[in-house]
């Protein structure tokens, strides 16, 4: 038994000390962030991480600044909230959508950040600045933005799909996959009934809450890149962006954006208050806008770039790209705004009652 | 007849235990799909997701960082789990129950309970501090629910021992440490032990509470987990061909032992 | 030896990390966003009473599958030569050692539209069949996940069950069942006791498994959301792991009073 024991525990020490050693070998001491640590909080799939031969951002800001970088992935704007609400986990940089962005200035839960670490603001394209989610531009600096439209199998549904109501269709049970967050969810019921995606009328949260009843979703986020490509799935609503990365996987893939309207969003890089080295941060925020990394994300994700210096790099068959740079905006394409507190906890409400009935 | 049937019946249950296992093995050897996810198609024969598996440096610290929790977790729960058991031992019948009930909470609780309360203190506690959920919170959980399962172990052997024993040692001129450690030790040291490996186990494979008290820290399971977010990867199969072996032999070893014990 | 005192720092850690953290609980429970004392979270009782009754279902149901497979195959055992009963503790033991996440991985591979066995049906010729997101899936994944919780207590009081008195009871012309009915399922109660305390617990009060196999919430999952996922409000999360904690505290009291042993020890 004793023999036992100290096999144990020899066997851990020399694991941690492998692992101690594994981690000094890179520390670069004369790099200016050397043996500091930041927690950078992004969605899943929402960076350039190496594959296909573009840049391991994460790794090429590890090897510029000598600083080891924690990166965890969220999945909706909802848990990001409820986690640095909770203090349940706590980040240095996060990535959260243009409401949320709204909502953590509200509830005074964003640093403000020191413009004068990020040069790279240049790039930004004038239209991005000050926007309505951060009117004075001091909390927020902008990373991509899109569109939400429904993407569908072609070798699996029959005819076109064109409209929110083909999503509440009989014929593909159990293979429609819907948003797995409260807001992008009902946002496409509250379209598909005729009604603002920023209602403030409780009676059509109720009405939406009802529609997303009526049909047995499969809720996913980021499985949406598992069960889409390998046909698990035959329609799916998603971001416009991550078509191109499925479609690349399969070909049969098709997109759409109803003729009724659809939500247009912006996600925002941001520094929460409880961040423990905003300095660095901001250094990473600013690596982001560098051209050659800007270039890598978007190629990589096929999202839409607010970066000057980035989309003039572009093939000029990205920039003509209806998917990822739509000509023209129609009125009816919505931005998420802040919604007033009845109506958000009337949403989850709703929400939790949707999820429990769905089976 | 009625053997057959029994037979039949093993053989249903086992096919129910091991087709999940089966097929992730199976599985493992195949050649990995775009981005490392599994490949349903067979497509041929290869080691390289066990390659991939054996060379994802963050999976390896995940699986070092599980173990390092694991072990000081139960170390440390053996040594409070048996003090604890002893002072129980001594108590009267009604205080004893009222120790053991509110001991067990944490194994009696339903798992999210006890971790989400957890999580409050610890939030509290470590903002107050200026710091953030971390390895250190994750080892106290784990502590928690590791020591039941200890005092439930010692337990028994302490009461099954002869007190005498320890009195005679004392008769003999033994301080009462060295009679505790020549004499009493002894005797409930397998019950230690048994605690020790049983906290030892469900600490590795604990997900629920671990993933509410660990903030940015993360096991085994809650890595997967998490990575299982974007659908399953090719190396959580060669990952279960692994343990596979690892359990597998760890209990035919352990059982061997106990076979030439027993003789 | 018969001093109290090794005791104490536990007592002090019970009253840290055990009683603390209920108490934070309890207060999340009655307050509301600005601290002062309120009752209005009762409404979210209300608001997740059907997913409460969903998840006892679901447990319910659970637990049974698992009593009706573990006690025939615990039957089976104890009649094997002490050899065999060893080599099967150890098969029914090694899927519970792996880890919790791949084991429901591994169904989510087999129960998927284009999963293992909608293949496999496919080549038999008939099929596919939706398998994954039904309540029929969670109920595999949990019944897999805790089945051995069920088969250890069982079979360990059974095996116990000493011979001579099994063959007196033949000797007194029992036949096997008359034998079955009187002799040794009183004797195995103990046993099934803790067999369905240790699975209905786990399985009323799981997340992941609903989610990851049924697509929908359990109670669980509702708490996980409350706290760190989509509906954030930890107000709600406290007052309905409060809920779950009663609920469950009174079924193992209710179960217990069935049983007399003291502490039986797990496995």
């Amino acid at each position: 038994m004793k023999k036992l024991f100290s096999a144990i525990l020899i066997f851990t020490l020399i694991m941690s000390l492998v692992a101690c050693s594994a981690d000094g070998a890179d520390t670069d001491a004369d790099k200016e962030f050397a043996g500091q640590t930041l927690v950078v909080c992004n969605w899943g799939e929402y960076i350039s991480d190496g594959e296909d031969g573009y840049m391991d951002v994460v790794a090429e800001f590890e090897k510029r600044t000598g600083a080891t970088v924690e990166y965890v992935t969220a999945d909706t704007n909802e848990s990001l909230y409820a986690k640095l609400k909770s203090g349940a986990a706590d980040y240095d940089v996060i990535f959260p959508s243009d409401y949320l962005v709204e909502k953590l200035i509200k509830e005074d839960m964003l640093a403000k950040i020191d413009f004068d670490n990020i040069p790279n603001m240049k790039n930004i394209m004038s239209d991005f600045l000050n926007p309505d989610y951060d009117p004075t531009g001091e909390y927020s600096v902008p990373y991509f933005w899109g569109t939400v439209g429904i993407i569908y199998n072609s070798d699996m549904v029959d005819g076109e799909i064109t409209s929110w109501d083909d999503m509440w269709s009989d014929n593909y049970p159990n293979q429609i996959l819907m948003f797995d967050n409260p807001r992008d969810a009902f946002a496409i019921a509250l379209n598909k009934l005729g009604y603002s995606m920023n209602s403030t009328n409780e009676d059509e949260w109720r009405k939406a809450a009802e529609e997303l009843k009526k049909q047995k979703f499969v809720y996913v986020m980021d499985d949406f890149f598992q069960k889409m490509p390998t046909g698990n799935a035959a329609i799916g609503v998603y971001y416009a962006g991550d078509y191109l990365a499925v479609a690349e996987e399969n070909e049969a893939l098709e997109f759409v954006r109803p003729e009724s309207g659809t939500n247009i969003f912006n996600d925002a890089m941001c520094i929460p208050k409880t961040a423990s080295n905003k300095r660095l941060a901001e250094a990473f925020i600013n690596f982001m806008l560098e051209p050659d990394v800007g270039l890598a994300n978007t190629e990589y994700l096929g999202y839409s770039t607010p970066n000057k210096a980035v989309y003039d790099l572009l093939d000029d068959e990205i920039k003509n790209d209806e998917i990822s740079y739509p000509s023209e905006q129609p009125e009816n394409w919505e931005h998420f705004r802040l919604l007033p507190d009845n109506i958000n906890e009337l949403m989850q409400q709703l929400w939790t009652e949707i999820k429990s009935e769905n089976k | 007849m009625k053997k057959i049937i029994s037979k039949i019946y093993l053989a249903v249950i086992f096919i129910f235990l091991y087709f999940p296992i089966g097929v992730m093995i199976f599985y493992s050897f195949n050649e990995p799909g775009r981005k490392g996810k599994v490949n349903f198609n067979f497509t041929g024969f290869t080691l390289e997701n066990y390659k991939n598996l054996l060379s994802n440096s963050e999976l390896i610290g995940v699986v070092i960082n599980t173990l390092v929790i694991a072990l000081f977790a139960a170390l440390f729960a053996s040594l409070l789990g048996t003090c604890a058991a002893i002072g129980i031992s001594n108590l009267k019948n009604r205080s004893r129950k009222i120790v053991l009930n509110i001991s067990n909470m944490p194994i009696i609780n339903p798992e999210i309970v006890t971790g989400v309360s957890l999580m409050l203190l610890f939030v509290a506690v470590t903002h107050a501090l200026g710091l953030r959920l971390n390895a250190v919170t994750v080892l106290l959980s784990h502590i928690l629910f590791d020591t039941p399962y200890v005092i439930l172990n010692v337990l028994p052997r302490i009461r099954r021992m002869d007190p005498s024993l320890y009195e005679a040692a004392l008769d003999l001129g033994c301080k009462p440490g060295v009679a505790f450690r020549k004499v009493v030790f002894p005797e409930i040291f397998p019950g230690i032990f048994a605690g020790f490996l049983m906290a030892f186990t469900f600490s590795i494979d604990d997900f629920v509470i671990s993933y509410f008290t660990g903030g940015n820290f993360q096991t085994l399971s809650v890595y997967i987990n998490n990575s299982l977010k974007v659908g399953p990867k090719a190396w959580m199969l060669s990952l279960t061909g692994i343990l596979f072996i690892i359990v597998l032999t760890m209990l035919i070893v352990v059982n061997l032992r106990e076979r030439d014990k027993e003789k | 030896m018969k001093s109290k005192k090794p005791l104490f720092p536990y007592i002090l850690w019970m009253a840290l990390f055990v009683v603390i953290p209920l108490g934070m609980v309890v207060y999340y429970s009655f307050t509301d966003e600005s601290g002062s004392f309120t009752l209005s979270n009762f409404r979210f009782i209300s608001q997740n009473f059907s997913t409460i009754l969903d998840s006892l279902e679901t447990a319910v149901v659970s637990t049974a599958v698992c009593l009706v497979l573990a006690y025939p195959l615990s039957l089976i055992m104890m009649n094997l030569s002490v050899k065999r009963q060893r080599m099967m503790n150890i098969l029914i033991m090694l899927p519970m050692w792996m880890n919790f996440i791949l084991r429901i991985c591994s169904w989510q591979i087999i129960l998927e539209n284009n999963g293992i066995l909608n293949q496999i049906f496919g080549i038999l010729g008939f099929g596919p069949y939706q398998m994954l997101n039904t309540t029929g899936a969670v109920v595999v994944g949990t019944v897999y996940n805790f089945l051995p919780f069920m088969v250890l207590p069982i079979y360990s009081v059974m095996s116990k069950i000493s011979k001579p008195v099994l063959e007196a009871s033949r000797d007194l012309g029992c036949n096997y069942f008359q034998m079955l009915r009187r002799v040794i399922f009183p004797l195995s109660i103990p046993g099934v006791i803790s067999g369905i305390t240790m699975v209905f617990v786990p399985a009323a009060s799981t997340f992941i498994i609903s989610r990851r196999l049924g697509n929908y919430n359990l109670i669980g999952d509702t708490i996980e959301q409350y706290y760190v996922g989509t509906a954030p409000d930890m107000h709600a999360g406290s007052i309905l792991s409060l809920v779950l904690m009663i609920v469950i505290l009174i079924s193992m009291a209710i179960m217990n009073h069935f049983d007399d042993a003291e502490d039986v020890v797990i496995m």
